[in-house]
């Protein structure tokens, strides 16, 4: 690891004027995904600033919906009784991802903000758009199986490995920061990007921001399922992971909440196909048609291209198992 | 002298930013003077060090750390407590797990600067004195090793399964003990032990 600087801060205010004083300086929660890219020398910050300290563990029920506080651990989140009962997808996504022990390290604030696990992200020898902005994407025609089937362009088919993102999109959260500048609340949907011509930046968050909690709206969902496919049973990343909640009235879909992992730069939100299954009767047809519509401008690029059949076999997979039909 | 200057030098700049901010318990002026006079990587290095103070297997360790260094290779390089394992370094394989503040963790992905204050389990502080815990001797009897290089970490991994409440059935345990990996595939034993173990149905 190259040498550092390291802080304990002891406020939120304290924090962030920590890292706003140092350009390469970057907070750390579990550790879980930053100090193994600092071992790799990917990620070579000159200042960490130790945020484990502050108050933002409380998962709270509000009259809103529930508030997480970006330190709370994913095992806490996925084990929380209300967790559990009113937004199952979300335990079920941290359950699905990294082991017993790395959940009882990793952060909700650090897992929204994970790398990728693209190979040459990780390989310091290689050209990578991501970590040395100019130098190419090796991925583009190298080895590129666990690659994006939507959104990705010449600079970056990279994708968001996090499984509790592709629950929080579907369930509409929102990410709250304190910054330098103050707060703000920004949408589930907005907080990662698309890799542009700027995959160096895998969300919308400013440098010297904080992540004090995320906030989820009450769920009306009755039928979730997290349905993760991998290379193993456990401990693996999705190669395409799918959150599928429903309200349902006898047979009847009220609202459809669908989303993807695995797929693209950022947790893939299905809209058009959550619309084609509202008032509909649950069946495997209109399951089909709904991953017919959500396949729509996927694009393989060679050793991936058993996603764009894998991706559409598991949202009908998710939906059949959410409605237990 | 006039050699060394010509270059920059990225310590000296580190430590002369490391003296404008006061967090970290370190003398600015020394800081300073070690980096303009250019003293040896040693020297400099005690002044960067950070306090630290960590309760291991019942014993506190108060200590000035390179903040570099893992909660890993403070027990097996510093204090020499070499029963937990280095596998991997990278989270990926479960050889390096303790319990700190009784939540099993790897050991390998956390700093040891950011565990102060915290209480530490290893593998050698799980045994009652010589009589050894009921996992090591379930281990034991269903023959839950080979190599035996994973199973500090198996041990304290299952120990804290149990004590979670995540051993209440084969898949159950399968699941919950993923992020051990065993080279030589010991696994059924593996399961077996813990099985036997909870069934025993002791305060573990
Ligand atoms: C072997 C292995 C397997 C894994 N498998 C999976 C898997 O299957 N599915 C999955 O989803 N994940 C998986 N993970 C990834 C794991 O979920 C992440 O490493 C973890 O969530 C990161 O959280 P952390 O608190 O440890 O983050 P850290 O490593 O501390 O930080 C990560 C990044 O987030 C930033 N950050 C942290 N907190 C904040 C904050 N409050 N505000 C602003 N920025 C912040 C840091 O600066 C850093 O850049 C795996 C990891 C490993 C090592
Ligand atoms: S896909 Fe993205 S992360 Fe991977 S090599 Fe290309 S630029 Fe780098
Ligand atoms: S050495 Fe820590 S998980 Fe492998
Ligand atoms: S006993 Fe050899 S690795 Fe598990």
């Amino acid at each position: 690891m190259k040498q550092f600087q390291y802080i304990r801060s002891v406020s939120q205010k304290a924090a962030i004027s920590a890292i706003t004083q140092e350009p390469k300086a970057k907070f750390v929660a579990g550790g879980t995904n930053l100090l193994d890219l600092m071992k790799r020398h990917v990620m070579t910050p000159e200042r960490l600033v130790d945020i484990n300290k502050l108050p933002l563990r409380d998962i709270k029920e509000e009259n809103k919906g529930l508030h997480i506080g970006a330190l709370a651990l994913n095992s806490t989140v996925a084990e929380h009784a209300t967790i559990v009962k009113k937004f199952p997808l979300l335990a079920e996504a941290l359950n699905a991802g990294a082991s017993a022990q790395l959940r009882n390290m990793a952060t909700v604030g650090g897992n929204l903000m994970q790398r990728t696990r693209c190979p040459y992200f990780y390989d310091t020898t290689t050209p990578c758009n991501k970590r040395e902005p100019g130098t190419g994407c090796s991925a583009l025609n190298g080895f590129n199986r666990m690659h994006a089937i939507f959104g990705a362009t010449p600079h970056c088919i990279a994708v968001n490995p996090s499984d509790m993102n592709v629950a929080l999109i579907a369930l509409d959260a929102s990410v709250q920061v304190s910054g330098p500048k103050g707060d703000r609340i920004i949408k589930m949907q907005d907080f990662h990007r698309l890799p542009g011509d700027q995959p160096e930046k895998d969300t919308i968050l400013d440098k010297n921001e904080l992540i004090t909690a995320v906030t989820i709206p009450a769920s009306t969902l009755t039928h979730n399922h997290y349905l993760k496919v991998r290379d193993r049973n456990s401990y693996a990343f999705a190669l395409v992971s799918v959150a599928a909640g429903l309200n349902l009235d006898g047979k009847t879909i009220k609202v459809a909440r669908l989303a993807m992992g695995g797929v693209a730069h950022k947790p893939w939100r299905l809209t058009a196909a959550e619309q084609s299954l509202q008032g509909k009767q649950v069946s495997i047809e209109a399951f089909q048609q709904a991953a017919d519509i959500a396949m729509q401008g996927a694009k393989g690029y060679g050793h991936n291209d058993f996603k764009l059949k894998l991706a559409p076999n598991t949202i009908v997979e998710a939906l059949k198992i959410a409605s237990r039909i | 002298m006039e050699k060394e200057n010509a270059t920059p030098n990225p310590r000296r700049d580190f430590l002369k930013k490391s003296s404008l901010i006061t967090a970290v318990a370190l003398t600015p002026t020394a800081a300073i003077k070690a980096a303009d006079n250019q003293l040896d990587e040693r020297i400099a290095q005690a002044i960067e060090n950070v306090p630290c103070s960590i309760e291991i297997n019942g014993t506190k360790h108060t200590m000035k750390i390179d903040p570099r260094i893992t909660l890993l290779d403070l027990l097996r390089e510093r204090l020499h407590l070499t029963g937990t394992k280095k596998g991997c370094d990278y989270g990926q394989c479960g050889a390096c797990t303790v319990h700190v503040d009784g939540q099993r963790v790897n050991s390998c992905l956390t700093l040891a600067v950011m565990n102060d204050g915290k209480k530490v389990t290893t593998i050698e502080g799980l045994a009652n004195g010589s009589e050894l815990h009921p996992m090591q001797a379930a281990f034991i009897k269903h023959d839950g090793f080979q190599c035996g290089y994973c199973t500090p970490g198996q041990i304290m991994s299952a120990v804290a399964c149990i004590r979670e409440g995540h051993a209440d059935n084969e898949g159950e345990i399968r699941e919950f003990m993923s992020g051990n990996i065993c080279r030589c595939g010991a696994y059924p034993n593996i399961v077996a032990a813990i099985q036997e173990v909870k069934k025993g149905g002791k305060n573990i």
